[in-house]
């Protein structure tokens, strides 16, 4: 027994091993390989003017997918969020913006109202979905896809069907800022990541969503308030959504009704890349922060080399599909 | 064998094959082996089924009885070894192939497609048609309906699946197995979701095949079932061939010697001693239309056994006592001071521990580790600041896996691989840690092997023995009868009365049960 096992170890490195390495690490391998074949293949890649616009325009995604991980680690799915960038951003540019049609009275205010106001959108209607979802059972698909409509139908609602333009520059910054020569959505993604990563690795919160995720059963008879914990993912998850929704009117300059549609595919898209199992308790934010950075080099390498971006669309159709077939094959083998 | 003997109309049932019969076995096996990645699951398979008889295949888990089954069911392919099928060599490379030659597998854990009736899944891929490539299901209804009678099932072919109990599908897999003119039928674990009634009712129907001349291989942990409607053994150990006979040569020991591999004494090793003092009352328990009029009490130091079917009430009691039931209404007292329950939660700030019936559908989380699984009762006491204690859960995962014995290589493998015995320690674990008062355990031990069994009965009447009260539902009659101090029998959602350990036997627990 101890003789075939030997000879199966043989070759540059133990099968075992190997087979774990890349358990753990392959979609951060995938990743690097990623980046060397673009900078090999394009002498602009690798600079950091390229970098930085990678970062930016990754962190918007980022930071929804972020908020999705939390919500389908449980068994969920939060259709909504595409929708909730559009209306949180909407709102909260009307506190912040000096066009006197779009402006609420009193506007522009300090900037730390239409943040506290873009953030209270989000929550609220994460709140509204979590509700939906952990107390009358509906399934979360359905409940965040009437979101996703209702959300829109509030945004058009709310401004007229028409943009807010005109927003304050100390609103803007958020968008356009940097900090230390870091762009500050490049920033806030960051801190977003350490938080939401601390809270599900190392806090009582983050174990309990992952119970919740493997076993909703097991979890409520150990003495966990699963209701509780499917409503607050929702909430994050809306909470994120709300302050995506206010760094893309921020950089953008102006808050456009039909904002952040799709978004939510882009986000799912960059969880299920990272290795979360769509059906709950397997997966880390780790994986979605370089889902999120595989989609986003992808895209711009593929601007790079001066390819059409119908093409990328097919291509991220293909990772999406890839990457969840190489997660079964791992699971069978494990 | 008499293959003609007349069972009032089940002739039809055996077109097909009495041409087919030779006088040998129906199935031979030699030396089959198969390992996993290095891993030897079977070392040496050996196996002969006569023809009209019921063969015991028994073993603890990880014995090599699923991998046995799943090579001769063409899942697995073998490494190596023969299989003879009415003397013929055969080699089965799918399902298909096994089925075709007249060999079916009832599985422990059923796969019926639940919106479909019962015929539908009886005729699931063979559907009789109608001339232009419909469906014919007067055909298949009248089919199966005559299949279901002819076996005294009592089930309508046109009702829903899901509609059944789970006693009942089984035997709607017993019909399709015959509806494919099965020869060979294995059962694996075939009464683990059913209760005692449903399982003599199984039996029935294994002696109906048997008469036909048609082989069972029966797989079981429940010695006392072997013991009743099995003709052979054969017993695997670690992958391997260890020994065969006929049950009437063999005794309990030394079959129980055969299976663990060394000799074991007596089976219920009790120590405990109930005290004067009450540790739990329950008045008037009740909840619509599941339980009604519940009344007992446990004293410290005891093991309370509650008996009954399924669907009697039994786990109905556990759910209002912790909190499982928001329609529950009763009094519940605690060492005599009353205790109100509406959650999870306060049962277990009362002390109260609950080890579910089904471990791997309420009991673990399968896709965590063994350590979480150890911690995730006890998670707000190792984040007294709302951040985990990393030092303190690996602490509490290694005092328990050395107070129990689990076997796992490292506390971070996953739970799901460990064999069953070994999960349900983890479970135990998970509710030892909170030290509990009160341990409400539901069917301990079911799907658990014979060595793992003891070591939890004597995790049991250790827990008991230092003053722990104990509430044990089992369905398995030895397991009652030799492990409680008193039995409350349950029938139809009340108690059928209580019995004092000098007075409980099995005939008076079936009697009262049903």
């Amino acid at each position: 027994m101890s003789d075939t096992n030997a000879n199966s170890s043989a070759g540059w490195m133990g099968s075992e091993r190997r087979r774990l390495l890349i358990q753990e690490y392959g979609i951060f391998i995938a990743f690097l390989i990623l980046v060397v074949v673009l900078s090999l293949s394009n002498p602009y890649f690798l600079t950091s003017g390229n970098i930085s616009n990678v970062l930016l325009q990754t962190s918007i995604n980022g930071v929804l997918a972020i908020g999705m991980t939390f919500v389908i680690l449980t068994r969920g799915i939060d259709l909504s969020v595409g929708s909730v960038v559009a209306l949180a951003g909407i709102v909260s540019a009307s506190f912040a913006t000096t066009s006197a049609t779009a402006a609420v009275s009193g506007a522009p205010y300090p900037v730390f109202v239409p943040i506290a106001v873009g953030l209270a959108v989000g929550i609220a209607s994460g709140g509204v979905v979590g509700a939906i979802v952990s107390r009358f059972a509906v399934p979360a698909f359905v409940a965040t896809l009437g979101m996703l409509s209702a959300a829109r139908g509030l945004t058009l609602i709310y401004g007229n069907g028409r943009p807010v333009p005109a927003l304050v520059p100390e609103f803007r910054w958020i968008g356009t800022g940097n900090i230390l020569g870091i762009p500050l959505p490049v920033v806030i993604l960051a801190v977003v990541f350490a938080v939401s990563w601390w809270v599900l690795a190392r806090t009582r919160f983050g174990r309990y969503i992952y119970a919740v995720g493997g076993n909703p059963h097991a979890a409520k008879t150990s003495g966990i308030n699963v209701t509780r914990i499917r409503f607050l993912v929702y909430v994050i998850s809306g909470a994120l959504a709300g302050l995506a929704g206010m760094l893309l009117s921020a950089r953008t300059g102006s808050a456009l009704p039909q904002a952040g549609i799709a978004y939510e595919l882009d986000a799912i898209a960059a969880v299920v890349i990272g290795g979360t199992s769509l059906a709950g308790g397997v997966g880390r934010v780790t994986g979605t922060l370089i889902g999120a950075l595989i989609i986003g080099v992808m895209n711009n390498g593929l601007d790079l080399m001066g390819i059409q971006s119908y093409y990328q669309q097919i291509l991220k159709g293909a990772l999406i599909v890839g990457a969840v077939m190489l997660d079964q094959k791992r699971n069978q083998d494990a | 064998m008499e293959l003609g003997r007349d069972q009032s109309g089940m002739s039809h049932l055996c077109f097909g094959w009495p041409g087919r019969r030779v006088l040998g076995p129906l199935l031979k096996v030699e030396g089959l082996r198969k390992s996993f990645g290095g891993v030897h699951a079977l070392k040496n398979g050996q196996f002969e089924l006569a023809p009209g008889s019921v063969h015991a295949l028994c073993g603890g888990n990880g014995a090599g009885k699923s991998t046995f089954l799943s090579i001769l069911m063409g899942i697995h392919r073998r490494d190596g070894g023969k299989i003879w099928r009415n003397g013929e060599l055969v080699e089965f490379s799918s399902p298909a192939e096994a089925l075709a030659s007249g060999i079916a597998i009832i599985e422990q854990e059923l796969s019926p497609i639940p919106f479909m009736t019962v015929a539908e899944n009886i005729y699931l891929g063979r559907e009789p048609l109608k001339r232009f490539g419909g469906i014919d299901f007067r055909a298949m209804n009248q089919a199966a309906q005559t299949l279901l009678d002819d076996l005294e099932f009592e089930i309508r072919a046109d009702q829903q699946m899901a509609s059944l109990s789970v006693a009942k599908m089984q035997l709607v897999e017993i019909a399709k197995a015959l509806s494919h003119d099965a020869e060979v039928i294995f059962m694996d674990e075939p009464t683990s979701a059913i209760g005692e009634r449903e399982a003599q009712h199984l039996f029935a129907a294994i002696e109906t095949l048997k008469a036909q001349g048609r082989g069972i291989v029966y797989v079981s942990h429940r010695l006392s079932e072997i013991f009743q409607i099995a003709d052979a053994y054969t017993v695997f150990r670690d992958g391997a061939y260890v020994g065969s006979g006929n049950l009437a040569d063999v005794d309990r020991p030394a079959l129980i010697g055969m299976i663990v591999g060394r000799e074991l004494g007596e089976e219920y090793i009790k120590t405990n001693e109930p005290t004067d003092v009450v540790g739990l009352e329950v008045e008037n328990l009740q909840s619509p239309g599941k339980i009604e009029d519940i009344s007992f009490k446990v004293h410290k130091g005891e093991i309370f056994g509650i008996y009954g079917l399924m669907g009697s009430g039994r786990t109905e009691i556990f759910d209002c006592l912790f909190g499982l039931d928001s329609s529950a209404s009763g009094r519940i007292l605690l060492e005599g001071a009353e205790t109100i329950i509406h959650k999870p939660a306060d049962a277990m700030s009362q002390g109260i521990a609950l080890v579910t019936e089904d471990r791997k559908k309420t009991g673990l989380n399968l896709t965590d580790s063994v350590r979480g699984n150890i911690a995730l009762a006890s998670l707000p006491e190792m984040s007294p600041a709302y951040v985990m204690r990393a030092s303190e859960e690996t602490a509490a995962s290694q005092s328990m896996i050395e107070r129990f014995g689990i076997n796992a290589a490292r506390d971070t493998m996953p739970v799901s691989g460990l064999s069953g015995g070994n999960q349900q320690k983890v479970v135990l674990g998970k509710w030892f840690l909170r030290d509990p008062r009160i341990l409400l355990l539901d069917e301990p031990t079911r799907g658990v092997d014979v060595g793992a069994k003891r070591e939890i009965y004597r995790i049991i009447c250790d827990y008991a023995a230092a003053g722990g009260t104990v509430v044990m539902i089992s369905s398995e009659l030895d397991e009652v009868l030799g492990m409680s101090d008193r039995v409350m029998v349950m029938r139809a959602g009340r108690s059928a009365g209580i019995l004092d350990r000098t007075e409980a036997n099995a005939q008076s627990l079936v009697h009262l049960s049903t």
